[in-house]
């Protein structure tokens, strides 16, 4: 189902991309974002466990080389509504995670040939980030800013479908006439079509542990999924307490509407 | 508020209190007892809805602010941490986002509805008017408190916002100076916003009051226009529309959680998801929807000064309402002409804040959308101080009902009360 909508969502974007071509010569305004579909959508959506634990892999293995979280914290990976590792295996990933240490008992924050003194994260700590600062990401990135993709799925019109098709739309050829910049990709979802960032997936890229295939749009699918919940952690819980909510407010509105009718009954 | 006082205490306590401090008497007369047409409908049910808006706002903020830190390199951050960590920071904080959107649609239809009805006709021109100030303070309040999060939203719309008094003449630039209390948008002008956010709702609060007093001295219009003459006309406030208030205000509720639960972020601009940059402007600059027709009229407008006179004038006309109707019916229901004339003016007021979301120079169905916006706005003008008043003067309206209970009850109000 997921992959007809998406060839169609592609089929649909080629096409307008070259009507609004032929239309305008190089109208560079970005695609309408594809039509994938997600679990966490819908009044009774919730994060599939194995895309988020899947996303943060592909998270950790691809994305994070540039990009900073600055807002997720490794306790969150076990926490409820999350990606459901258990807290002995938050506490291993975020072991395995080296970050700057605090200065020591000397006051140094190097050893003494200058390196920068590092430690193991705790589950308190924060993801790390690619770089000590932003004029270092952009150093690293020919003059663009990696963006921190804690909130990106919130922060951009389209949400998850966004950033699906930012992932899913490098493999798509640009339209005769339009040129892609030196150093930059062409991706037709991406406002201006230019994009300094590289396809960051690839088939196979990662190697998933429960045996499922890692094609690109497997890739993209649990990535999104992951930042989904990176953006907006507490929505199982908002849709369940919301379920309530509704419950009681009709439950409540059924009795007052039948106080009223009593009420007013020799009224009007 | 009103009237004879028809209080009678009855334990000694009751009594006690009532010859010291006559709270209790004051809540009976003006919630319990106070006599309320008969006649009234569902669009009479909002300015109950209003006080809990205002009063779910003042609780879910002073919650929030408990948490938040006003300062430009904390603020973004201690908004997340409401949403991530605080114990249902993010159930507090979407209905206080979400509520502020309910907050606005409550006001546009209790307005619309006192247009409509002729509420703001003697005696009840001050009524009107004190509500025009509470829209006021609201919108004010409402713009303060989107600068709060300090996103690029937040950021950029108070930029464009306080560089609109830069377009007074000589003193522009230096009040602009003063109100950001720096040389652009920055740390001290988010304190003050902040400051100024947690104060206005107090005062909202005071001047909501003295709204209630002065709806209690001439007693509610009601959709027929004409004046209470009986007690046949009226019913006790409690039970008839507390319950009758309570059960559409619910309905509302409904309406709120839904956006709460289950689309918080449907009202917001995901560029406020973006923490504030002085260095990048976002490609369209939009107010929240509440302020859109307001923002239309402003982009309409060629001249900057003209734009900000136009725009606050188009607030400044609710004020001489009261004085621009010159008909002698109150309700558009007995007004064949002004009805269509009204409805003219809800669909411009929508246009007006559909224009305010597209960009300058955006075009729709081949039409350019300033131009919409330039017709939209003279309608708006011109509605109030030229249809308005020649109307009131040409029209015949329909033959009112002799009272409110012959409408409502028809041969039976003619049989004595029980």
């Amino acid at each position: 189902m997921r992959l007809t909508n998406l060839s169609l969502g592609i089929a649909l974007g080629l096409l307008t991309s070259v009507s609004a071509f032929a239309a305008e010569g190089v109208s560079t305004k970005r695609l309408h974002p594809k039509a994938a579909e997600f679990e966490f959508e819908g009044p009774f959506g919730t994060y599939d466990r194995g895309a988020l634990q899947r996303g943060y892999q592909v998270y950790k293995e691809v994305c994070a080389a540039c990009h900073a979280a600055n807002l997720l914290s490794f306790r969150n990976l076990a926490e409820p509504g999350g990606p459901g590792f258990t807290e002995a295996q938050a506490r291993a990933l975020a072991t395995a995670a080296k970050i700057p240490a605090e200065p020591n008992d000397k006051g140094e924050t190097t050893d003494d040939k200058g390196t920068p003194l590092m430690r193991s994260a705790t589950l308190a700590d924060r993801f790390p980030s690619p770089y000590p600062n932003e004029n270092a990401a952009r150093a690293s990135n020919s003059g663009a800013l990696p963006p921190d993709l804690s909130l990106i799925v919130k922060a951009r019109e389209g949400e998850a479908h966004y950033v699906y098709s930012i992932l899913t739309g490098f493999h798509e050829k640009a339209p005769a006439g339009f040129k892609v910049t030196e150093g930059k990709y062409f991706n037709p979802y991406f406002e201006g079509w230019n994009i300094t960032m590289p396809p960051p997936l690839t088939e196979n890229g990662v190697t998933y542990s429960d045996g499922t295939k890692a094609t690109i749009d497997q890739q993209a699918h649990d990535v999104v999924t992951f930042l989904a919940w990176a953006a907006e952690p507490k929505m199982e819980e908002r849709k369940r307490m919301g379920f309530g909510v509704m419950v009681f407010l009709i439950v409540l509105a059924g009795l007052l509407f039948a106080a009223y009718r009593k009420v007013w009954k020799d009224a009007h | 508020m009103s009237g004879p006082s028809t209080y009678n205490p009855k334990s000694g306590l009751e009594r006690w209190i009532d010859a010291r401090l006559p709270l209790p008497r004051l809540l009976h007369d003006t919630v319990h007892t106070f006599p309320t047409p008969r006649n009234l409908n569902i669009w009479y049910t909002f300015g109950g809805i209003l006080a809990f808006c205002l009063g779910v706002q003042i609780v879910t903020g002073i919650t929030l602010a408990m948490h938040y830190v006003a300062n430009a390199n904390l603020a973004f951050n201690s908004v997340e941490t409401i949403m991530r960590d605080v114990n249902y920071g993010w159930l507090i904080r979407y209905i206080h986002a979400n509520g502020a959107s309910m907050f606005f649609l409550a006001v546009y239809i209790h307005m619309f509805r006192g247009l409509y009805y002729g509420s703001y006709k003697a005696p009840r021109e001050l009524l009107w008017i004190i509500g025009v100030l509470i829209y006021l303070l609201m919108m004010a309040t409402a713009f303060f408190g989107y600068v709060l999060p300090w996103g690029q939203m937040s950021f950029w719309g108070a930029t464009v916002i306080t560089n609109l008094f830069s377009a007074i003449p000589v003193v522009g630039s230096h009040i602009a100076t003063w109100l950001w209390g720096d040389f652009a948008v920055g740390d001290a002008t988010l304190n003050r916003f902040f400051s100024l956010h947690y104060l206005l709702p107090f005062i909202i609060a005071g001047v909501v009051v003295l709204h209630i007093w002065a709806l209690h001295v001439p007693g509610n219009n009601n959709p027929l226009g004409i004046d209470v003459k009986s007690p046949q006309d009226t019913v006790p406030f409690h039970p008839y529309y507390t319950v009758k208030d309570a059960f559409y205000l619910v309905l509302f509720v409904i309406l709120f959680a839904a956006f709460v639960f289950y689309s918080p972020d449907f009202f917001g601009n995901p560029d406020n998801y973006q923490p504030a940059n002085p260095l990048v402007t976002p490609p369209e600059i939009v107010p929240e929807w509440y302020l859109l027709p307001f923002y239309a009229m402003l982009r309409s407008i060629p001249s900057k000064l003209l734009g900000v006179l136009v725009m606050g004038g188009a607030i400044v006309t609710l004020v001489f309402i009261p004085w621009l109707d010159t008909s002698r019916v109150r309700s558009c229901r007995f007004r064949p002409l002004m009805k269509q004339f009204f409805w003219g003016l809800v669909v411009c007021c929508v246009l007006l804040g559909y224009c305010g979301a597209q960009s300058v120079d955006a075009v729709k169905f081949g039409i350019p959308m300033v131009w919409v916006a330039r017709i939209a706005s003279i309608y708006y003008f011109a509605f109030f101080w030229l249809i308005m008043p020649i109307i009131g003067l040409i029209e015949t309206p329909k033959k009112l009902p002799a009272s409110i209970a012959q409408s409502v009850l028809g041969d039976k109000a003619a049989a004595p009360a029980e």
